[in-house]
């Protein structure tokens, strides 16, 4: 018997023009749970491609209980028991939680008709053995998030998996159902189940993996135990240099008031909300998913309709009805959502880039094609943009380098107040690196920036003073210099308890 | 750098697809029949092009937005018919006349844009079926389902007169088609347009109003129906309640074989010109052949499908090289 339940040797995949593994090995022993971590394009989806048969490997092998297998399809590997839980989880919104479970596989009576007294009960038992007391006959459109990749993991449970591959689970999850994927990860381990766990956040990997590997362009750095591992080390194998701070925090000189709320209402969401937010600072928002950050800013946008209070911007009352009204009065909003809310994906990055001001690139009534090219040439340099050209349609760039096109769209209005929504989730440390430098430069030209995070590293890292929400509530105003100003107290008022 | 090279070869290969399609088509049909490359006969595929071409022109622009307008046809043909109704009223005016139709077109475009950016019903393809239904019932009912003729020549000059045999119809065409491209193109609300269909929260969250953009492409769909009223009125000398109940699906063939997505945010005004030119000259090289009209629609119906399926396989080319880049 092999040491492994699943083990890849000197694996190579080549793409047209790329490497994707080069000479790619990891182990997996039964019943340990392995972190498996690398910046954006590091090879990580296809290393998880290769094990579940999506993509046949050109060279290597892949040893399953020490026999070679040779996947031809994503059936054959699950057929062997390796299993994935996609960041895009594979669900069907409108189908009942049974009904995604037994997909493809269900149970029949001798009638040869379904048998959903059985297939109901036993998704309602595997369900409950992780943690998740639901009834399987509701749409599994009709539960958050965590509940719907408990479905992915309870398929993956009840057909047998010796090993179930997740891919930046956490990254969609609020903190209190990160909690419980944890658990039930643990749970899965104590039942003999080997997990490989991909994640960019370092914390999850030192709390839960026994081991970890990490790689890098496509080739295996290292493996180590994680009590051998500290953040410093870790960071330095993935990106291949040091870092001697993740946060580059230059400290703003704080100005005049740039924006300020007074209570802000708008039924179910925001209770009460009132702060002020100055140039040359950097004001950090926390809170648990589901406080309402997001939502104070989208209604400051004008994104979404407020039933009172009022918005002053440098002291005067300002009047936003819609997102033109907070751009033409120089906010700028850069969305967590980048896909859906903040790029057109099919058009250029020069388009994306004018998007919020096509009307200042005007000559006459004509686009004035010289400015557009020079302004987005400049972007491109000063934000050090990835780009082939600037005609590259902008969903073919990276995460990190989208981000900063986003940046660039908002840069170019000559805005003064930026709220960044989690600015940096889903890419990799360098390009957070530039982004945090981005806040750096705009604060020291005395602009507001507002950060909105729900990574307390970051938010401690970059932020002048953080301000604590609840459940449509401001619960904490914590500056950089007062005693609070730490994740404990931080975490506490965001549970709600007083400081 | 060899990266830009491929891809501004492969962007001409979308570009250039079309164009090649017309030109093998047009080398066959000049084989086939003598009578094809007279000059008569092409003056009249430009002239048979003209209805189509105009509608085409509007239809981009919903299709831009991720919409559609099936309502065009019935526009056509109501706006003609309030026209007409117009004249027997007694306005002999045909400046007059000719504004009223494409009043009415402009009408029901804005109609078609508020039931999608007022009312927010959920796709154009079900309320435009509606505004059709609504418009070529009215036409029906106000004319008592009678033609109308008797239009003085001001109205029927620009779907009747030629120069020198070239169809002014079509010279419109062509003005209006250079006019469409400056404003896709070179203008900020053209731009606007494209964004906003690719991605219409995002344009919104940028202080692009989605909204009024959207009533914008609606309204001209609506008023490049109408013209193409005015056209169709000249050609036929009347004004008939039934008319153009194939328009719709024709102007949407010429701007999917020209390259345009129902997914929105692509297509450009020269690919639908070749798609028009395209329908037509396939319309009259089948003619010529002696072909029965079910013929021609077997054959047109396999050119969009072959068309479509061009341009999916393309897409998925483009998809499969983007992904196997990000690995």
């Amino acid at each position: 018997m092999s040491e492994y339940i699943v083990e890849l040797r000197d694996t190579t995949k080549r793409f047209p023009g790329v490497v994707a593994l080069r000479g790619m090995h990891i182990g997996i022993r039964p019943g340990e749970i392995h972190g498996l971590i690398g910046e954006n394009g590091a090879g990580k989806s296809t290393l998880i491609k290769v094990l579940t048969g999506v993509h046949r490997p050109d060279e290597g092998h892949i040893l399953v209980n020490g026999q070679e297998v040779h996947f031809r399809n994503p059936n054959e590997a699950k057929d062997a028991g390796i299993a994935c839980v996609y960041q895009e989880l594979n669900i069907v919104k409108l189908l009942s939680i049974t009904d995604n479970i037994f997909i493809g596989r269900t149970i029949e009576k001798k009638s040869r008709l379904l048998d959903y007294k059985k297939m109901h009960q036993m998704a309602h038992d595997v369900m409950l053995s992780l943690g998740q007391d639901v009834d399987p006959q509701k749409p599994c459109g009709n539960f958050g998030m965590g509940v719907q990749q408990m479905v992915e993991i309870a398929k993956a449970v009840l057909f047998d998996a010796k090993l179930i591959i997740m891919d930046e689970p956490t990254s969609s999850l609020g903190e209190n159902e990160v909690g419980q994927l944890m658990d039930t990860v643990r749970e899965l381990k104590a039942r003999g189940i080997a997990i490989l766990f991909v994640s960019h956040k370092l914390e999850e990997l030192f709390e839960l993996c026994d081991r970890v590997t990490v790689m890098r362009d496509g080739e295996w750095i290292c493996t180590e135990d994680i009590a051998d591992m500290d953040n410093d080390k870790l960071i330095q194998a993935m990106v291949g240099r040091s870092l001697s701070n993740l946060f580059p925090k230059v400290q703003g000189q704080r100005g005049a008031e740039a924006l300020r709320v007074e209570h802000l209402k708008s039924a179910g969401v925001l209770r009460d909300i009132s702060f002020a937010a100055y140039r040359g600072e950097i004001l950090g928002f926390s809170g648990l998913v589901g406080a309402g950050r997001t939502e104070t800013f989208r209604a400051i946008f004008g994104a979404d309709p407020l039933d009172s209070g009022k918005i002053y911007l440098d002291g005067k009352e300002a009047r936003i009805r819609a997102p033109l009204d907070a751009v033409r009065q120089k906010v700028a909003f850069l969305t967590e959502d980048r896909k859906g809310q903040g790029l057109v994906m099919s058009q250029p990055v020069k388009t994306n880039l004018i998007l919020a001001n096509m009307r200042g690139f005007r000559k006459g009534p004509w686009l004035d094609e010289r400015q557009i090219r020079e302004a987005v040439a400049g972007n491109i340099k000063s934000l050090s943009i990835k780009t082939p050209s600037a005609d590259e349609t902008v969903s073919k760039l990276s995460g990190g380098n989208q981000q900063k096109v986003v940046i660039g769209k908002w840069v170019n209005t000559d805005a003064e107040v930026f709220i960044f929504d989690e600015p940096t989730r889903g890419i990799d440390v360098g390009a957070k690196i530039e982004v945090y430098n981005v806040m750096n430069r705009l604060v020291k030209e005395g602009k507001c920036v507002i950060m909105i995070s729900s990574e307390l590293p970051e938010i401690l890292g970059m932020s002048d003073r953080v301000i604590v929400m609840r459940e449509g509530r401001v619960m904490a105003d914590i500056g950089r210099d007062s005693v609070h100003f730490n994740a404990e107290d931080i975490m506490k008022a965001a549970w709600g308890g007083a400081l | 750098m060899s990266n830009t090279k491929k891809l501004s070869f492969k962007d001409l290969a979308s570009k250039v697809g079309p164009c090649l399609a017309l030109i093998v088509i047009f080398l066959i049909f000049t084989v086939a029949t003598p009578k094809f490359l007279q000059y008569d006969n092409l003056m009249n595929v430009f002239k048979q092009t003209s209805i189509n071409a105009l509608i085409s022109a509007g239809m981009l622009i919903v299709l831009i937005t991720a919409g559609i307008d099936l309502s065009v046809g019935a526009v056509c043909a109501l706006s003609t018919c309030i026209m007409g109704l117009a004249l027997q009223a007694g306005v002999q005016n045909s400046a007059l006349l000719i504004l009223i139709c494409l009043a009415t077109g402009v009408l029901i475009g804005a109609f078609n844009g508020a039931l999608l950016t007022k009312l927010h019903l959920p796709h154009p393809f079900v309320s435009t079926l509606g505004t059709r239904n609504i418009a070529r019932g009215l036409a029906l009912f106000l004319t008592g389902a009678a033609t109308i003729g008797g239009f003085p020549d001001g109205v029927l000059s620009l779907g009747f007169s030629t120069i020198n045999g070239f169809p002014v119809s079509f010279l419109a065409v062509i003005i209006l088609f250079i006019c469409f491209h400056f404003f896709l193109n070179k203008t900020s609300l053209g731009r606007q347009i494209y964004c906003v269909g690719g991605n219409a929260e995002a344009a919104r969250l940028s202080g692009i109003r989605s909204d009024r953009v959207l009533l914008i492409c609606y309204i001209l769909s609506g008023l490049m129906a109408a013209l193409a009223g005015v056209v169709l009125v000249g050609r036929t000398a009347t004004a008939y309640p039934l008319a153009g109940d194939t328009y719709d699906t024709d102007a949407i063939a010429a701007c999917i074989i020209g390259g345009a997505s129902f997914m929105g945010g692509k297509g450009t005004i020269w690919g639908t010109l070749i798609g028009a030119m395209l329908i037509a000259i396939i319309r009259n090289g089948l003619n010529l052949l002696g072909a029965s009209s079910y013929l021609q629609q077997i054959v047109l119906g396999a050119v969009i499908i072959l068309a479509v399926f061009v341009d999916v396989t393309r897409e998925r080319m483009e998809a499969k090289a983007r992904r196997l880049a990000a690995v």
